[in-house]
């Protein structure tokens, strides 16, 4: 394990200390702006994927893969479908406005405080709503690594990279980008490589579907799981037979004991398994790409379903029993919770049964939410502040769409790998049942340990490099737009430098505290949140800034704030908040799906068009 | 394909002093660039309507391979990889023949 560490330390430490010395070389030299017009286009492109395959990208979409299969990889088909948005819709208008940001792009046409003002409440939310994943992700990382607690986890990252903002100002520059996005790539795709070599061997680890224990106790009332005479809890089947489950029991928030053990003692079993191959072999030996995927539809895998109960003693028993799947039904949309109703045909309505309309609009419901999803990480790339930056880090605009491309190929064969290194860790045994962010460095780890330092050394720089870039966008929004432009403060350089590392030191102490309390959400979820902000809020002022003449500037300020808080409270009502943060029944969550890009961005679109009607035309 | 657009024009961009020429090249390039957009966009549309609500079309296994569902998730992927590359190829610019 020490050497474990040593690796990661040394790795950590050294993207570290190259983004320090470039940081300090591109200051001395003829400065930030024109240092980036010199970058070639190749490393620019790979450094695209840098930027944009941040924490969510790696542990979020593999754990979600491993977890519920095709589910999590809708969002690697998603985040990439966003890029064609950007390349081909907003980027190259934009660039010819002579303008890099959308708050610059908005501040070139109108001379409005309202804009400035929403466009940076816009930038903080976004940069805030993206910094939430990547704090959760960082507890993910340090947790099977140094095996620190989450928040603990989550604490060190915040300080570690609020002393870096504070005392380097802008490290992430580039290159970091480069080498993170290239090591990314690279080492992934080895990993995949790995587990294409090792196929699929059955686990028999589980107990399932074996006959029930002659003498045993039920100790919840009603519920069918009973305890044999060594204390192993089985949860009953409806064929008579019983299988093997893991279980916690807690009370007041504590838990007192795992899988019937004492909880300092007791322990999960790693996870995710295949229980049968085609024609009864034991292992497959190693497989093709086509041959892993076909496979895996026709074996089955066990798929783990978390339940709690409150036993006659109000103790909470948190069980996660095995459901034995079919491959091909993993490799379908619909086993998420979030999606289970668009697996399958809609329920007809029997007039007789008013359950079955309710059924329906469950149904109905739950493909609105998909669509919404799918439509916001459309949406919502382009539509971040800190993606259409890197557009402009080259020369002409031929490089920056050679760039483009090279990222766009990059990160597609990325999230190509995901799908792999997800169903990789569905069927490692290793999974970690209460954390869907630890799949792929736990996969990893069944690999061998040099890999799995290797991968968390790289994931966590990748959380490091992101939030710094990230409290520093919010950093520069809070001083340049909000102090400078709408308060009228007119600060001298050494001022604002000032200002500028108080408003990382918050945005940082922020970011933690909400890391924490998101903790229980997948990574990838979270991102998709901010994926719909970013979209309600900014895409359609973007779009109609570029594409409408009749665009006003209160109808843009309108739109963005619109937007986001149509789309801020509705994310904050969803029955995930509810459940997952304010540890509230979900049932009690007033707004019907989950994602709002659906409802929000066409409201925006109308706010704006409305609003530009009413108000006079004033575009310089 | 769609039509692109063919509003004139956003905007009266700062650098006024353009050519002609430049300013059919934009023309061209965005036209180029929402065509593309359009048929990408229909793609992603299509296989969203079949995720939603033809599950049993995204299930089907062809020749008992990989399912719809993942063969067109793949398709997208590298779609966007084709077209980024096709929209390289033939974007124009300023000064080229």
């Amino acid at each position: 394990m020490s050497a474990t560490l040593l690796i990661f330390a040394l790795l950590v430490g050294a993207v570290l200390g190259i983004s320090f010395w470039l940081g300090r070389k591109a200051r001395s030299s003829e400065g930030y702006f024109a240092a980036h017009g010199q970058i070639p286009w190749f490393i620019n492109g790979v450094a695209f994927a840098g930027d944009y395959l941040s924490a969510a990208s790696f542990l979020g979409i593999c754990g979600m893969i491993a977890f519920y299969g095709y589910d999590g990889f809708l969002y690697s088909i998603g985040f990439l479908a966003g890029w064609v948005v950007a390349l081909f819709v907003i980027a190259e208008p934009l660039k010819r406005l002579g303008r890099f940001t959308f708050a610059d792009a908005l501040a070139s046409q109108f001379e409005s405080r309202g804009i400035t003002l929403a466009a940076a409440i816009s930038t903080l939310v976004v940069s805030v709503f993206y910094l939430i994943p990547q704090m959760v992700g960082a507890g993910a990382l340090i947790r099977p690594l140094l095996g620190w607690e989450h928040w603990q986890g989550v604490l060190t990252v915040g300080a570690v990279v609020t002393v870096i903002v504070v005392t380097a100002g802008m490290v992430s520059t580039t290159w970091v980008q480069f080498i993170k996005g290239s090591l990314l790539v690279v080492f992934c795709g080895v990993l995949t490589v790995l587990i294409w070599r090792r196929g699929f061997s059955v686990d028999e680890r589980f107990l399932l579907h074996v006959p029930a224990p002659t003498t045993s106790t039920s100790p919840l009332e009603g519920k069918p799981f009973v305890l044999d005479e060594q204390g192993q809890l089985f949860k009953r089947e409806r064929d008579g037979t019983v299988s093997q489950v893991q279980w916690t029991v807690g009370a007041g928030g504590r838990v007192e004991s795992i899988n019937g053990r004492p909880a300092l003692s007791g322990k999960l079993l790693g996870v995710g398994s295949v229980v049968s191959l085609p024609n009864g072999a034991k292992s497959t030996g190693p497989l093709g790409p086509e041959e892993f995927i076909t496979k895996l539809a026709d074996s089955e895998v066990l798929v783990w379903k978390k339940e709690v109960h409150e036993d006659a003693r109000k103790r909470v028993w948190t069980i996660w029993a095995p459901t034995v799947t079919r491959g091909e039904k993993l490799l379908l949309p619909g086993q998420h919770k979030l999606f289970q109703g668009i697996a399958g045909a809609l329920p007809q309505v029997d007039p007789a049964r008013p359950e079955t309309a309710a059924a329906r609009t469950r149904a109905l419901l739950s493909r609105l939410d998909f669509l919404s999803l799918l439509l916001a990480l459309f949406c919502g790339t382009a539509s971040l502040p800190h993606i259409l930056i890197r557009y402009y880090t080259v020369k002409d605009e031929q490089s920056a769409r050679k760039s483009t491309v090279v990222g766009i190929l990059a990160i597609g064969c990325f999230y190509v790998l995901t799908l792999f290194i997800g169903l990789g860790a569905m069927t490692s045994g290793a999974l970690d049942l209460t954390d869907t962010n630890t799949a792929a460095p736990l996969l990893a780890k069944t690999v061998g340990e040099l890999p799995f330092a290797v991968i968390s050394a790289i994931a966590f720089t990748t959380v490091l490099g992101t939030v710094a870039g990230l409290i520093m966008a919010a950093a520069g929004a809070i001083v340049h737009d909000l102090l400078g432009n709408v308060l009228g403060k007119k600060l001298s350089d050494a001022e604002q430098v000032r200002a500028g590392k108080i408003a990382a030191i918050l945005v940082g102490v922020v970011a933690m505290i909400l890391g924490i309390q998101f903790s229980a959400m997948n990574v990838s979820f979270l991102v998709a949140w901010a994926f719909n902000i970013a979209a309600s809020a900014n895409l359609p002022a973007l779009v109609m800034l570029l594409f409408w003449k009749r665009t006003t500037a209160r109808g843009i300020s309108a739109a963005i704030l619109t937007g986001l808080f149509t789309s801020l409270a509705w994310v904050l009502l969803s029955r995930e908040a509810f459940e997952n943060v304010y540890g509230l029944s979900a049932d009690l969550a007033p707004v019907p799906f989950s994602q709002p890009a659906l409802v929000t961005v066409p409201l925006g679109f109308l706010v704006l068009v409305v609003v530009s009607f009413f108000s006079p035309a004033r575009r310089r | 394909m769609a039509s692109p657009h063919s509003t004139s024009s956003p905007s009266p961009s700062p650098q006024s002093s353009q050519s002609d020429e430049a300013v059919s090249v934009e023309r061209f390039n965005r036209r180029l660039g929402l065509a593309l957009f359009a048929l990408y966009t229909t793609a992603y549309a299509v296989f969203m309507a079949l995720a939603a609500f033809f599950p049993e079309v995204m299930a089907l296994r062809p020749s008992g391979g990989v399912n719809v569902a993942i063969s067109y998730g793949f398709g997208l992927i590298f779609g966007a990889f084709v077209l980024a590359l096709v929209y390289l190829l033939l974007a124009k610019k300023v000064g080229a023949p």
